[in-house]
C-alpha cells in the first residue's frame, strides 16, 4: 500500500544544506501498524510530515519517491495530492490544543475533509457522520461535543477529536506523530488502545510516530528505529525488543522501566528517566553514526 | 446573553462616568452662567435670582441629576451666545459628523482587510515591500495635512471636487455623500495604513501555527487556509484596534470638517470653545463621548462573535 | 553579542539626529528674523535668499519653519513628561495595589479613554484657554490615562514575578519594589510608548494649532502655518507644502526609530 524508497530530506534554510533524513525506505501494508522510533531531531516528524505531503516549502528538496496505492506522491500534482490528503491519508499532531483551529466549533473542524472530499453529501448527511465518528472515538455526549469550541474541551477530549476528524473519511492511512505525548499517562493508555481498536475495525493501516518504546511495544506489530536521519534498525515488535542488533537499539530498550506494565501510575516518573537516558546515549553518540 | 448583559452594564457606567466628568469640568471652572448670559454689568440682584432660577445654588450632585435627564430628554440646555437651545443649533450637524466618519470607518475596513491580506501572502514581494513603505509614510501625515494636499491636487488641480462647495444633505444626499468622499479618505488614510500593517503581520504570524498545517493536511488549498481557517483568526486583533481608533477618526473628523469647510459638529465645537460657550461645548463633547461608547459597544459585541475564547470576565 | 542595527533604525535616527539639529539651530539662529514682514515679497516663491520662499506678510518660511519646529518639538517633549510622569505614578499605585482606588481610577480611565485625546485637549483648551503652556498642559492631561494604562498593566505582570518576591523577602518596602525594583522592568514597553505618544502629541498640537485653539502668536507653529497657507493654496503652495514636510518628517524620523527600537 505504501512504499517509501531511498527518501531524503535536505533544508537550504542556511547557508550550507542541511539533510535531516538520509536515505527512509518503508514498506507497508493495508491494516498494519508501524511505529517509528527516535529521540527528538532524529527526522521522524519530518518523513511523516513528506509522506502526509505537508513539506512543501520552497527552501527544501526532497529525493526519492514516496509511493501510495501506486501514486507517486513527491512529484504528482497538488491538486491530486490535496484529493490523498484527509481523504485516504489522515494525520494527527501532538498537540491537540493548537492543532485546533481556535474560532471554530469543533463540528466543523471535524466535518471539514469531508466538506472538501465529499461535497455530495448534505448537510445533515455530514453531521450524522460527524456525530457518529465522534462517538466512534469514544467521546461521551458527542452532540455536546460537536457544539463546543476546542478550548471548552480536555486534552485527551482535544486528540480524540483529532482523530475523529483525521478517520471521518475513513483514509486508508492514519499518521500519528507523537499523539500522546502531550497528554497524561492514563489517558496516553486510552488513546493508544483506541488507535488499537480502529485499526482493528476499519482495517486502518497506522504510522505511530513516537519517541515512547513501551507505547509502540502495546501498539504496533513492526517497529523502525531512527536517530540523526538515519534508519538505524528495524523489524518486528518481536525481533527488535527480544533480539535487538544495535547498540543505540538496545540503549533504548534497556531504558525502558521493567514495572510499567504493572504499575501504571509510576509511568510519569519513569517516562522522565527514559527521556533522561536516552539524552545521555544520543550525548554520548555524539550525532548519527549508524548508516544502513 | 449573561455576556451582552454585563456589557450592557459597563457600558451605562461608562456613559455615566464620562457624562460626570464633563459636567463637573464645566461646573468648577471659574466664572459662572448667570454672569455670562447677563454680562458684567448686571446688578448683583439680577444675578442672584438668575442663579436661584437656573439652580445653580444646588449641590454639584444635583445639579447633574437634573443636567442628565434633560439630556436624555434631548434637553441639552441653552447656548450662552445665541440664547437659543442647544439640540437646535447641533441637530441638523450630527448627521454630518456621524456620516464623514462612518465614511471613513467603512474606507478603513474595505481598504485595509484586502490589502493586508494580499500583503501577507506575497509577503517579501514587490508590492509587500511598497505597501510597507507607503505604510510608514501615510502614517506620519497629519490627517489634517493629507485633506490639504488632497484639496491642493484633486481640488485645485484635477477640479474632480469643488474645495468649500460643501453641498448639505438637505439639498442633495448624492452630492453631500460626494463632497464627504475626500474629507473621508483624509481621515481613513493614516488609520487604514495601520491596519493594513496590523493585518498583515496578524495573517502572517497565524499561518506559522499549529492548526494551520492540520488544514493543510485535510485537503484544503493555501486559499482555503487562508480565507476559512486563518482570516477569522487574523482578525481578532484588527477588530481591537478598529475599535480603538474610533475616538481618534471622530476628532479626526472634526478636524477635517474645518479643512473642508464643512458645517459639522466640529465647526460649532470650536466657535463655542472660542467663545466659551460652555453649554455647547458641554453638549457636543457628551454626544461625541456617547457616540465613541456605542460603536465601542458594537465593536465588542463583533468581538465576541469572532472570538468564542472571550468569557464574561 | 551586538546585532546589526536595522534600516529602520538608520533612516529614523538620522531624520530625527536632522530634525534635532535644525530645531537646535532654530533656537539660536534664524537666516531671518521669523516675525519680519517685507510686503514686498509678499507669497513670493523659492528663491536663493529665501529658500522656502515667503509667507502671506512676506516673512522667511524657512525661518518660521525652523521656529515653528522648536515650538512643536517643546510642546511635544512636554506633554509627554507631564503624561508619562503621572501615568507612571498613577499607572503603578493603581497596577501594584489594586483594590479600589484601581477600581475607581480605572473607571474613570476607561472613561477619558473614550475621549480622542485631540478632543480632551480642546475640552481643557476650553476650561484654560489657549497658548503653549496651556496647550502642554492640556495635551499632558490628555495623554495620562494611555500611559497609566500601560504601566498598570505591566506592573500587574511584574507584581508576581519572583525577584519582586525575592526583594520583599529581602525586606524591600513596597515603594522601594515599585520603583527600584518593577519599573526599570518595564522599560522596554514604555520606551516604545513614549515614543508613539511624543508623534500623537506632535500630530496632536500640529492639529490643535491649525484649528487655532493651540498655541497662539507671536510663537511660530507648524500647525498655525499650515492653516494660514490653505488660503494660498494656490498662489503659493509651498507656503503649505514645506511646513507640512517637516512635520511629516519629524513624525516619521521618530515613528521609524520606535519601530528599530523594537527590532533590535
Amino acid at each position: 500500500m505504501l512504499d517509501i524508497i531511498d527518501l531524503n530530506i535536505e533544508f537550504h534554510d542556511h547557508l550550507v544544506p542541511e539533510t535531516v533524513v538520509y536515505d527512509f525506505d518503508l514498506h507497508m501494508e493495508q491494516g498494519e501498524i508501524v511505529g517509528l522510533v527516535g529521540e527528538s531531531g532524529s527526522g521522524k516528524s519530518m518523513t511523516a510530515l513528506a509522506i502526509a505531503g505537508l513539506l512543501s516549502r520552497r527552501d527544501m528538496q526532497k529525493r526519492g519517491q514516496i509511493i501510495f496505492e501506486g501514486k507517486e506522491l513527491l512529484t504528482c500534482p497538488r491538486n491530486e495530492l490535496r484529493m490523498i490528503q484527509g481523504n485516504q491519508i489522515a494525520m494527527v499532531f501532538q498537540e491537540p490544543m493548537t492543532s485546533l483551529n481556535p474560532v471554530y466549533k469543533v463540528g466543523w473542524q471535524v466535518e471539514e475533509s469531508l466538506r472538501i472530499h465529499h461535497p455530495e453529501m448534505s448537510k445533515e448527511e455530514r453531521k450524522e457522520k460527524a456525530i457518529k465518528t465522534l462517538q466512534d472515538v469514544e467521546l461521551d455526549e458527542a452532540e455536546r461535543v460537536y457544539n463546543s469550541y476546542p478550548h471548552q474541551l480536555s486534552g485527551g477530549m482535544r486528540q480524540r477529536v483529532m482523530i475523529a476528524a483525521a478517520m471521518i473519511c475513513e483514509p486508508k492511512l492514519l499518521i500519528a506523530d507523537e499523539p500522546t505525548t502531550a497528554l497524561d499517562v492514563t489517558i496516553q493508555a486510552q488513546i493508544v488502545k483506541l488507535l488499537k481498536r480502529i485499526n482493528k475495525e476499519k482495517k486502518t493501516s497506522i504510522l505511530f510516530i513516537s519517541h515512547d518504546l513501551s507505547l509502540i511495544r502495546q501498539l504496533c506489530q513492526r517497529v523502525v528505529v531512527m536517530q540523526g536521519g538515519y534508519i538505524v534498525e528495524s523489524g518486528s515488535v518481536k525481533q527488535i525488543f527480544e533480539t535487538p542488533q544495535q547498540e543505540y537499539t538496545k540503549k533504548l530498550i534497556g531504558a525502558i522501566p521493567k514495572c510499567e506494565k504493572k504499575v501504571v501510575t509510576k509511568k510519569a516518573n519513569t517516562q522522565e528517566k527514559t527521556a533522561d537516558t536516552q539524552d545521555k546515549t544520543v550525548a554520548g553518540k555524539g550525532g548519527a553514526q549508524y548508516g544502513e | 446573553m449573561k455576556y451582552f448583559g454585563k456589557k450592557l452594564a459597563g457600558l451605562i457606567i461608562t456613559l455615566l462616568v464620562v457624562s460626570f466628568l464633563v459636567f463637573a469640568a464645566f461646573a468648577i471652572i471659574p466664572g459662572d452662567p448667570a454672569t455670562a448670559m447677563l454680562g458684567t454689568e448686571a446688578t448683583p440682584e439680577r444675578l442672584a435670582a438668575l442663579r436661584e432660577e437656573m439652580g445653580l445654588n444646588d449641590p454639584l450632585m444635583v445639579r447633574y441629576g437634573r443636567w442628565i435627564a434633560n439630556f436624555l430628554r434631548g434637553d441639552f440646555g441653552t447656548s450662552y451666545n445665541y440664547s437659543m437651545p442647544v439640540m437646535d443649533m447641533i441637530r441638523e450637524k450630527i448627521p454630518v459628523t456621524i456620516t464623514l466618519t462612518v465614511m471613513s470607518f467603512l474606507m478603513v475596513v474595505l481598504i485595509s482587510i484586502p490589502l493586508g491580506i494580499t500583503c501577507a501572502r506575497h509577503a517579501g514581494g514587490r508590492l509587500d515591500r511598497a505597501v510597507i513603505v507607503m505604510n510608514q509614510v501615510i502614517m506620519a501625515v497629519p490627517p489634517f495635512f493629507s485633506g490639504i494636499l488632497i484639496t491642493f491636487f484633486f481640488g485645485l488641480i484635477l477640479h474632480l471636487f469643488t474645495p468649500g462647495g460643501y453641498i448639505s444633505y438637505t439639498v442633495s444626499w448624492t452630492g453631500f455623500l460626494g463632497y464627504m468622499f475626500f474629507p473621508a479618505v483624509a481621515v481613513a488614510l493614516p488609520k487604514a495604513a495601520m491596519a493594513v500593517k496590523l493585518l498583515r503581520s496578524s495573517v502572517i504570524s497565524q499561518m506559522k501555527l499549529d492548526y494551520v498545517r492540520t488544514a493543510y493536511s485535510r485537503g484544503n488549498g493555501t486559499k482555503a487556509v487562508l480565507y476559512r481557517h486563518v482570516l477569522k483568526n487574523a482578525l481578532i486583533p484588527v477588530v481591537t484596534f478598529l475599535g480603538s481608533v474610533l475616538a481618534d477618526m471622530v476628532a479626526g473628523s472634526i478636524v477635517l470638517e474645518q479643512v473642508f469647510n464643512i458645517p459639522g459638529m466640529g465647526r460649532i465645537l470650536l466657535t463655542s470653545i472660542s467663545n466659551r460657550d460652555y453649554p455647547v461645548v458641554q453638549a457636543i463633547i457628551v454626544c461625541i463621548a456617547f457616540l465613541v461608547i456605542v460603536i465601542n459597544f458594537i465593536v465588542d459585541l463583533i468581538y465576541k462573535v469572532i472570538d468564542p475564547r472571550i468569557s464574561i470576565d | 553579542m551586538k546585532k546589526k542595527k536595522s534600516k529602520n533604525f538608520i533612516i529614523g535616527a538620522t531624520i530625527t539626529g536632522i530634525m534635532l539639529i535644525l530645531v537646535m539651530i532654530g533656537c539660536i539662529w534664524t537666516p531671518y528674523d521669523p516675525e519680519a514682514m517685507d510686503v514686498n515679497l509678499k507669497l513670493s516663491g523659492v528663491s536663493l535668499s529665501h529658500i522656502m520662499g515667503c509667507d502671506n506678510f512676506g516673512r522667511d518660511i524657512f525661518s518660521r519653519v525652523l521656529k515653528g519646529s522648536g515650538t512643536t518639538l517643546f510642546v511635544a517633549v512636554g506633554t509627554v513628561f507631564i503624561g508619562s510622569f503621572f501615568g507612571i505614578v498613577i499607572g503603578a499605585f493603581t497596577g501594584y495595589y489594586g483594590g479600589i482606588l484601581d477600581e475607581i481610577l480605572m473607571r474613570i480611565n476607561d472613561a477619558l479613554f473614550a475621549f480622542p485625546s485631540i478632543l480632551l485637549g480642546l475640552v481643557f483648551i476650553s476650561l484654560l484657554g489657549s497658548g503653549k503652556y496651556n496647550v502642554i498642559v492640556a495635551l499632558g492631561i490628555a495623554f495620562i490615562p494611555s500611559f497609566a494604562r500601560i504601566v498598570r498593566s505591566e506592573f500587574i505582570r511584574c507584581k508576581n514575578m519572583d525577584y519582586v518576591r525575592s526583594a520583599k523577602l529581602a525586606g524591600a518596602g513596597d515603594l522601594r519594589i515599585m520603583f527600584v525594583h518593577i519599573l526599570p522592568n518595564t522599560m522596554n514597553v514604555m520606551l516604545s510608548s513614549i515614543m508613539i505618544g511624543f508623534n500623537n502629541a506632535v500630530l496632536a498640537e500640529a492639529g490643535m494649532s491649525y484649528l487655532g485653539i493651540g498655541v497662539q502668536p507671536p510663537d511660530a507653529s507648524l500647525g498655525r502655518m499650515l492653516s494660514e497657507a490653505q488660503s494660498y493654496l494656490f498662489s503659493a503652495p509651498g507656503y503649505a507644502i514645506f511646513p507640512g514636510v517637516v512635520l511629516i518628517l519629524m513624525v516619521l524620523g521618530f515613528s521609524l526609530l520606535a519601530e528599530g527600537v523594537k527590532e533590535n
